[in-house]
């Protein structure tokens, strides 16, 4: 067959056309921890922190007050009863709050839960910090126990002035499964 | 009149009298061709802002079109016409790319003041939670403890074509959303498992259900009335089967609603634990288990309890429900976690989910004789 | 526009280098531009008959209200691998096949920089098919979450037939990044001396920047099809809020891609239209600067627009106001490609070929889909418009009275120098009015029933909406009918029964595809031409 090119100047493109490609699939990927980060700072997707945050005695702003609602729910296929001891609590931006969780497991198995929260307005997330909180961690229960968790938080001073009230969900999912792997990856570990 | 001429005849008219039409079609204040005012002032706005936009795409096709029809028949070979030869005109593309980007610009001012105001959640009279899930609607009103299932009141026989439609076919819940009219409501969405998505037209709200996040939204309705939609997300088999209905009532006729649902919940609670203390036959349990099966587990597991094989498990001759009593109860109670099958104990009461249980032990051919009553799944339910 | 001198010679390598081989073998191994053109588009024929059979279930099924023919679940599934068809198996392959035909011929090349891999770019898009269809008949049956996979339907809730489906998308992912790459270095490096970039045809100039286009983003198609494989079966939480993840990012992630594909669908075709428009019209195209810029201003504004798909999903403000007036913007390069595109006709000589009727109808539907886009970009009202009936119109309009007229236009501005015989003209006409007529009766009643308030991908449908769906129906199946009638006039022209056809085929056309013999020599260019 005629060949009346020479096949350098082809490699040479060839290969920086794979190598874009492979960027691109690393980009695709890179979205992920970007999207996190994005979202981190903008509290665009009314996702809070994952980890304690410690409190600093910060300046109280006893001017005004926040209203925050708390609201629970639970998954499909997770039984647990769940509810929020307080319902609605007016804080202080700067002051450290306290609030409960009721939770109750009636099924026959033990059930690892896992709370995630949201908050609406989304932005308003950037403000919530939780120096304790049990959906930082999953939290097992027996068949048939009962437990109070405790959330504790302060609203950031910054919060805008406009920012009067905002909705807390934390939404129970059953990780059982998921703890189970990862219970028996760590026993493997250590033997 | 050859071809050409009438072609471009025919789109001229269409096009001078699809507004027209769109308009007159409207009385009803449903419109089988365009959309509707809807009965709040944002949805209002959006008619006007979508009958804006329409109007200057309608413009600029009539315009651009025109020119071209003109020339199709203007500047035919077989006229006789020789063609021109030139091709570029830089003023020419400048003009036509500013002019389109004004253009642009002045449909972007009213667009943005809109958005703005729908997006502005703040100082609610009442807010309502909303769930969705495969595939219903969960409606709590965050002040109170009224909250209750939604679910297609459309009888499975007009579906399949045995009996006629009806007028709301389709668009029918058994327990509408009731809101009062004149005061901001807010609404939280949510889902319990896949995404949905909630839209009433009529109040031009259209917000995803997103498990394990909330998303917010709000309206004011200016009229009385009964407002249906639809859920606007493939979530599934039944996507099509999961309508919205809100009734809005005047304010005094939503609090007598409210008080008397809030006096329901205290009635409902003194009959259940006067039946916790019955025991049913087995004519009565086979009776409402089967009513409450159709109207909830069919959807997935099949009238005849053979279920969608690869996707929805078969009873008929099921393990559970021939041998494992405690899982039966267990699994109806409480859901099984990364399936569709969910914890029925928070939309039936113990009686039903009784009833339910004995029908499917004994249904289909399945025959344990098993009887299981209202308090022995209330003991189950309580861990004991 | 291009000219080419008189160092064109007719191939005569046939006689005594060697023969075309015969068989199944010549078409199993083939590395010529010309064999694997035809391939690809014989295969994306047959899967638009595929896909427009599942459409013709769909259609059965809303022909009236209530669940007659088929259940909600199969319905799903049908909707879902229409789209998939549509898309990956008919379009883009269509478009490869016109590329494989027509660049090497239009730059003075003798075949694709990377034969070889051409053929394996061709031959594994029926295995990815095949997996894909089988995956229909399995127990829990085949995709049923739509063509955009919206998570956690499709890792969660979905049946087995998800891994079949990843596995069909990486294939047919790496068959279109291979293409794309042949189409690249083919035009950087095997253009004709003399043929500078302002001077090539505006096919392979969108081609060009299509190509591009798949390249940066076909890869993150890829790794979003695998974040959902391995949500589904290996325990990450990618889209999975109790993992810690989001189900919004999947959406993000995927239009991403998403919305560069919807361009890399339809920058080919507008590239198809400045060929044919110029021809009839005996004049050449307008603005030829102004469309090689607009069109790599589309591409370059396809990047920023993604959340458009998205805008209840419940952004904050800012970012809706962004999306809304990015998208706004698209519109202005793409305004200048149809008023560039008229005023080649005006003042021009035209006649009115089958082609030239094609390229038309294009202008006309594709700019209405493009207006009725247009409305879809404003926020506040697309809240309205979103996941209705009104952007199922919307994207048919660009789609098939866009792409797939645009793909027919190609096929019969072209068949004669394939073919080296003229189609069947009475069957062409035929075929343009029926498929004129029906493809308008289905899609433009689609707008109203959207505006009225009839959401998609459901099965079933208020009573209020059934004179319409009737009426959508019935167009439905006149339009799918109206195919059988290119078919038949294919196989015609495939067995060169008809009026043999001249070189230069069209009285205006210009080009260097035309100054070889029709039919094309199995070997063209195998010494370049000098372009003056």
């Amino acid at each position: 067959m005629n060949q009346s090119t020479s096949n350098n100047p082809n490699t040479k493109l060839v290969t920086k056309l794979v190598v874009i490609v492979f960027g691109m699939f690393t980009f695709g990927f890179a979205l992920v921890p970007l999207y996190d980060v994005f979202c981190d700072i903008t509290g665009i997707n009314g996702k809070t922190n994952e980890t304690a945050v410690v409190y600093e005695a910060t300046d109280i702003d006893r001017s005004r007050l926040v209203t925050i609602d708390f609201i629970t729910k639970t998954t499909t296929g997770m039984p647990w009863a769940f509810e929020a001891k307080t319902k609605q609590i007016q804080v202080h931006p700067g002051e450290l709050n306290q609030v409960e969780f009721y939770v109750r497991n009636p099924a026959f198995r033990d059930i690892v839960g896992q709370a995630i929260p949201s908050v609406s307005p989304g932005t308003a997330a950037l403000y919530l910090n939780k120096t304790e909180c049990f959906c930082f961690n999953n939290q097992p229960l027996l068949a048939g126990a009962e437990a109070t968790m405790p959330m504790q938080f302060y609203v950031d001073p910054q919060i805008p002035e406009d920012v009067t009230y905002f909705t807390v969900q934390y939404t129970l999912y059953d990780v059982s499964a998921a703890a189970q792997k990862v219970a028996e990856a760590q026993a493997e570990a250590s033997e | 009149m050859n071809l050409l001429t009438k072609m471009f005849v025919t789109l001229v008219t269409l096009f001078i009298t699809l507004p027209a039409l769109a308009q007159s079609a409207e009385s009803e204040g449903r419109s089988d061709l365009n959309l509707r005012t809807g009965v709040t002032d944002i949805s209002s706005q959006v008619y006007d802002l979508h009958m804006l936009m329409f109007m200057v795409c309608v413009g600029i096709a009539v315009v651009v079109f025109g020119v071209m029809f003109v020339s199709m028949y203007l500047h035919r070979k077989s006229r006789g016409v020789k063609p021109a030869n030139f091709h570029e005109s830089v003023k020419v593309e400048i003009a036509w790319t500013v002019v389109p980007f004004i253009i642009l610009i002045l449909m972007a001012f009213p667009a943005a003041k809109t958005l703005i105001a729908m997006e502005d959640t703040s100082e609610a009279d009442m807010t309502v939670l909303v769930t969705g899930s495969q595939w219903k609607w969960h409606y709590k009103y965050m002040d109170s403890d009224v909250e209750f299932y939604s679910s297609l009141a459309t009888q499975q026989e007009q579906i399949k074509n045995k009996f006629a439609k009806g007028e709301n076919y389709l668009l029918e819940v058994d327990r509408p959303l009731v809101v009062p009219t004149g005061q901001k409501i807010r609404f939280l969405i949510t889902s319990d498992d896949v995404i949905h998505s909630w839209w009433v037209p009529d109040f031009a709200i259209k917000k995803d259900a997103n498990p394990g996040f909330i998303n917010e939204a709000w309206t004011n309705v200016n009229e009385p009335g009964v407002y249906r939609g639809q859920c606007a997300e493939l979530c599934g088999k039944d996507h099509g089967f999961m309508p919205i209905v809100v009734v809005a009532k005047t304010p005094e006729e939503y609090k007598e609603w409210k008080a008397e649902k809030i006096a329901a919940i205290e009635t409902a609670k003194a009959e259940e634990a006067r039946l916790l203390a019955m025991n049913m036959s087995m004519d009565e349990l086979m009776v409402s288990g089967k009513k409450v099966y159709l109207a909830k587990c069919a959807a997935c597991h099949m009238p005849n309890g053979e279920g969608l094989p690869g996707v929805f498990p078969a009873i008929k001759g099921s393990a559970l429900a021939l041998n494992d009593r405690p899982g039966h109860i267990d699994i109806l109670l409480n859901g099984r976690t990364g399936t569709a099958m969910q914890a029925f104990s928070k939309q039936l009461t113990l009686s039903e989910i009784a009833a339910v249980i004995t029908y499917q032990r004994n249904a289909w051919g399945n025959n344990t004789g098993d009887i299981v009553q209202a308090s022995e799944v209330h003991t189950y339910a309580n861990g004991k | 526009m291009s000219t080419a001198t008189d160092t064109i010679h007719h191939d005569e390598h046939d006689d005594h280098h060697h023969h075309i081989p015969k068989g199944i073998k010549r078409w199993l191994f083939t590395t010529n531009h010309k064999d694997i053109g035809s391939l690809y588009l014989w295969f994306s024929f047959i899967m638009f008959l595929t896909g427009g059979a599942m459409a013709m279930v769909i259609r059965a099924e809303l022909f009236q209200p209530g669940l007659q023919i088929v259940d909600p679940n199969f319905f799903n599934q049908m909707t879902t691998v229409h789209g998939l068809i549509m898309v990956f198996g008919a379009v883009m392959p269509a478009f490869t096949g016109l590329a494989n035909w027509l660049i090497p011929m239009m730059i003075g090349a003798p075949d694709m920089a990377l034969p070889r891999m051409n053929n394996w770019s061709f031959w594994i898009l029926p295995f990815a098919f095949l997996i894909l269809l089988s995956s229909l008949f399995l127990e829990g049956g085949g995709p049923a979450f739509g063509w955009t996979f919206y998570a956690p339907l499709s890792t969660t809730y979905s049946s087995d037939s998800t891994a079949l489906f990843v596995f069909s998308v990486h294939i047919m992912g790496i068959s279109s990044i291979m293409g794309a790459i042949n189409v690249i270095v083919t035009i950087w490096n095997m253009r004709a001396p003399g043929m500078t970039w302002m001077k090539m045809p505006m096919f392979v100039w969108t081609w060009l920047i299509t190509a591009f286009l798949l390249i940066a983003v076909m890869p993150v198609l890829a790794g979003v099809v695998t974040m959902v494989l391995t949500d589904k079966y290996f325990g990450t939480s990618f889209f999975n809020a109790a993992g810690g993840g989001d189900p919004v990012m999947f959406q993000h992630i995927f239009w991403f891609f998403g919305h560069p594909e919807v361009y890399i669908m339809i920058l080919p075709a507008f590239g198809i239209i400045s060929h044919i428009i110029p021809t009839f019209a005996r004049k050449p195209l307008f603005g030829y600067a102004s469309m090689v810029y607009a069109t790599a201003s589309i591409a370059l504004l396809s990047f920023i627009v993604w959340a458009h798909h998205m805008f209840t999903t419940g952004m904050p403000v800012a970012a809706e106001m962004f999306f809304m007036f990015a998208t706004m913007l698209i519109s202005v390069p793409t305004g200048v490609k149809v008023f560039n595109w008229v005023a080649t006709m005006w003042r021009g000589s035209m006649t009115f070929e089958i082609p030239m009727l094609f390229a038309i109808a294009f202008v006309v539907l594709f700019t209405i889909g493009g207006l009725s886009g247009l409305m879809l970009a404003i926020t506040p009202v697309d809240f309205q418009y979103h996941d209705t009936y009104f952007v199922v119109a919307h994207f048919h309009y660009v789609l098939v009275t866009g792409a797939v007229f645009s793909i027919m236009a190609a096929a019969y501005y072209w068949l004669p120098k394939w073919t080296g015989v003229m189609y069947d003209n009475t069957l062409a006409k035929w075929h343009f009015w029926a498929s004129l007529v029906s493809v308008n009766v289905l899609f433009f009643p689609m707008h109203f029933v959207g505006l009225a308030g009839m959401p998609r991908r459901i099965p079933d449908y208020a009573l209020q909406f059934a004179d319409f769906n009737k009426w959508i129906s019935i167009g439905g199946f006149a339009f799918g009918l109206s195919q059988l009638i290119f078919l038949a006039l294919l196989i015609k022209a495939c067995r060169k029964q008809g009026e043999p056809a001249s070189d230069q085929v069209w009285d205006g056309a210009e080009g260097l595809e035309w100054e070889i013999p029709s039919p094309a020599p199995y070997h063209t260019f195998e010494t370049p031409p000098v372009i003056k």
